[in-house]
């Protein structure tokens, strides 16, 4: 008689966290990543499902059952070559996926019991691989075709990432001092450390990219100045437009939009001032509007730059956020104040032009509008004053406009998105674009699906060209 | 990193950088700007470019040491480089004959003038220019103005040369027909102009550099209220129409960061830059 199999745990293995209390005043990462011994537990609980439903949603189709099935083998070199076959930023994605929408919502334990913790498990063994020192894959035979990609975001360095593998010679154009896009300028350090970021950038240089900062294309070079240099471009310049309010005493003093909020205190490191020279102001009781992933981030740092109380307004309720179920918690585990069902109307300033007030209005839902969830509605006569002296707008972002403007030819939604067809190719022979660019904003790991997508299509170009 | 080919020192604190950037040389016209960055923990601050050499691949830029990035940037000498510069960024100044053009620039503001007086005065305009400082030892590019402009006229705050504020200009605008009027310098000197010129309604153009961060319309830092409407600076501008531009919240929202700014100083002035 054979031996019965061991029973498998339902409960996932959860990853040690800074305490709240604590973390609510350092930059340093909140979820600290798995032991070996923690990660070769969790990797026990994969279920190794001949029909992967977990790869079939992933963007970028990595083989997770295989990475998973080396992690629990302890062949962790091998478990990271597996996932950089489709994956070039794992540490990234590791990180900032929302995991739960995607390869674990499909995870067959699922069904019975916690889903796999993938995500956990692709950081565990990217990190590992990054303390190590990166294996950098053999160089292909060069094509001799080139390609620029303009924007160093998510889609932009996968793009590079896939096109340098096939041999081509690819330049990115950047034109912020770093690259990453928003990994860089917009997720705080403590949701993701900067130096994974760098660190994963220079992978990418080390496949042979290059990658040129201060360069801004429209300005520097037109895309049709590029073409002439380049046997095809990629635009994945993301959307980095803040939306505001529109409502008065928006420009007073204390009032930021979200990217110029993050921007300081990620890009800029405002953290640390006077150590670097960019300063941020943040007050003692701070307002950020909105309910995505940005404006968790932005009440985040609030309190850890030394905000008394931190409050997330927001106009439709808990069920309706955006944000990630997990960066809620964690906010709230940091004492973010949550005001559903409130809109701001208007800010009201001192007499030096700094914002002291702002006047809310209570919301209740309708019916629903075309995005499915239901409509807010303004609660007549129940206007109140809310004493706040620094407001974060976190809105939302528009897509970048500079490249549409500056091309002629360029087919461009009313949105200002990019058009393209199902393998990222505009208007304009030998010209791709994806990402935050054609979906308006959107995941990191939906830009990074676009750029798989964009790569191969790219490579079948040049290849026939 | 962007090097240094010339540095001069055109009054006390006032200091003329010559970069070595090609293309951006190749590209820049007047009124444009460029953000720059001196090293890894430094700040990113524009600064209205003041002119280009295109042949020899440089860009000039001229900078009052007012605080901490720019009196950083003094210190630094030919052949040092800086870590980032980007541009051009902002519109291009509209260029083209308008008939008579009214110049006037206030401060170290006069060098980035005088890039676009010099292509006023190509474009085939009388240029008059205007130029002034606080006092007469602060009084930049004089020689080089007269050679674009067909009359200049000097102003000090202080009277010590020239005519003593910007009075005199009613006179002008009464004796004679001036078809536009180009203002960049100190937000209270652009705003007098404006308000100078608004009885006759004279065309009014002012140059608005308010605190940016990215230069390239993300993070709306710089956003100036124009005729009731919100404009980012750096994307929509930064030239404005002088009559539209709400100048008092502009001067509000500059202050916004002195205490923080006046820190730094401090902090630089004790430590260098080895805190």
């Amino acid at each position: 008689m054979s031996k019965p199999k061991p029973k498998i745990r339902k409960e996932v293995v959860l990853m040690p966290k800074q305490d709240p209390k604590e973390r609510s005043s350092n930059f340093n990462e909140v979820a600290l990543g798995y032991t070996e011994e923690q990660a070769v537990s969790e990797a026990e609980r994969c279920l190794q499902c001949r029909e992967a439903h977990c790869v079939k949603v992933c963007p970028v189709e990595v083989g997770i059952p295989a990475f998973i099935n080396l992690i629990r083998e302890r062949k962790f070199d091998e478990a990271i070559r597996k996932i950089k076959e489709k994956n070039s930023l794992p540490a990234i994605c590791g990180r900032v996926c929302p995991q739960e929408e995607q390869c674990q919502a499909n995870c067959t334990m699922g069904k019975v019991g916690d889903p796999v913790s993938i995500g956990r498990l692709e950081r565990f063994v990217a990190d590992l691989e990054m303390e190590k020192g990166y294996e950098i894959p053999q160089k292909p035979v060069p094509t001799g075709k080139r390609v620029a990609i303009v924007g160093a975001g998510p889609a932009g360095l996968t793009v590079a990432a896939d096109l340098a593998k096939f041999g081509h010679e690819v330049v990115i154009f950047e034109a912020l001092h770093k690259p990453g896009g928003v990994l860089i300028y917009g997720i705080p350090e403590f949701r993701l450390p900067k130096k994974i970021v760098e660190a994963e950038a220079e992978y990418i240089e080390k496949l042979g990219v290059t990658i040129r900062m201060n360069a801004m294309i429209g300005k520097l070079y037109t895309l049709k100045e590029l073409l002439e240099q380049f046997d095809a471009v990629f635009i994945g310049t993301g959307a980095g437009l803040p939306l505001f309010m529109r409502i008065p005493g928006e420009n007073l003093c204390g009032v930021y939009s979200a990217n110029e909020f993050l921007i300081r205190v990620n890009l800029m490191k405002a953290y640390t001032f006077p150590k670097y020279d960019t300063p941020i102001y943040v007050g003692e009781r701070v307002a950020v509007i909105g309910g995505g992933n940005v404006a968790m981030d932005a009440a985040r740092c609030a309190l850890r730059l030394g905000a008394k109380e931190v409050k997330i307004v927001y106009r439709r309720s808990r069920e309706e956020m955006p944000a990630r179920a997990e960066e809620i918690e964690n906010a709230e585990e940091e004492g973010v104040v949550f005001e559903f069902l409130t809109n701001p109307k208007r800010f009201v300033g001192n007499e030096r032009g700094w914002v002291k007030a702002m006047e809310c209005i209570r919301m209740r839902l309708g019916e629903p509008d075309e995005s499915g969830r239901r409509r807010p509605v303004p609660v007549e006569g129940s206007e109140f004053m809310m004493d706040v002296d620094t407001v974060v707008i976190a809105i939302g972002r528009t897509p970048n406009p500079v490249i549409q403007q500056t091309t002629e030819g360029l087919q461009v939604t009313k949105w200002g998105t990019i058009v393209v067809d199902e393998n990222g190719n505009t208007s304009l022979e030998g010209v791709y674009a994806g990402g935050d660019i054609v979906t308006g904003e959107a995941t990191v790991i939906s830009a990074m699906g676009a750029g798989k997508k964009a790569a191969r299509a790219i490579h079948e170009y040049l290849t026939k060209k | 990193m962007y090097r240094i080919v010339t540095k001069l020192e055109l009054v006390s604190h006032i200091n003329l950088f010559k970069f070595s950037a090609k293309e951006i040389a190749a590209k820049t016209k007047p009124g444009q700007f460029v953000i720059l960055k001196v090293d890894e923990r430094g700040e990113r601050i524009p600064l209205t470019v003041a002119g280009v050499d295109v042949e020899k691949g440089t860009i000039t830029v001229v900078c009052h040491e007012v605080g901490k990035t720019t009196k950083q940037l003094g210190s630094l000498n030919e052949g040092e480089c800086i870590q980032d510069l980007l541009g051009p960024l902002g519109k291009r100044a509209e260029i083209r004959k308008f008939g008579t053009v009214l110049c006037v620039g206030g401060g170290v503001t006069v060098a980035p003038l005088h890039f676009q007086a010099k292509a006023f005065h190509e474009a085939g305009n009388m240029v008059i220019g205007v130029i002034g400082a606080r006092t007469e030892n602060q009084l930049i590019l004089e020689d080089k103005m007269r050679k674009v402009c067909n009359e200049l006229y000097v102003a000090t705050d202080d009277g010590t040369r020239g005519y003593k504020g910007l009075d005199f200009l009613k006179d002008l605008f009464k004796e004679r027909k001036i078809d536009r009027v180009v203002a960049a310098g100190p937000i209270v000197m652009m705003k007098t102009v404006s308000e100078l010129t608004r009885p006759c309604g004279v065309p009014t153009i002012v140059n608005l550099i308010p605190t940016m961060v990215d230069g390239m319309g993300m993070c709306g830092a710089c956003r100036v209220s124009v005729g009731g409407k919100t404009m980012f600076a750096c994307v929509d501008g930064p030239d404005f129409d002088g009559h539209q531009v709400d100048f008092e919240e502009l001067m509000a929202r500059l202050k916004m960061y002195a205490p923080q700014e006046k820190l730094a100083f401090v902090f630089y002035e004790k430590g260098g830059r080895s805190l």
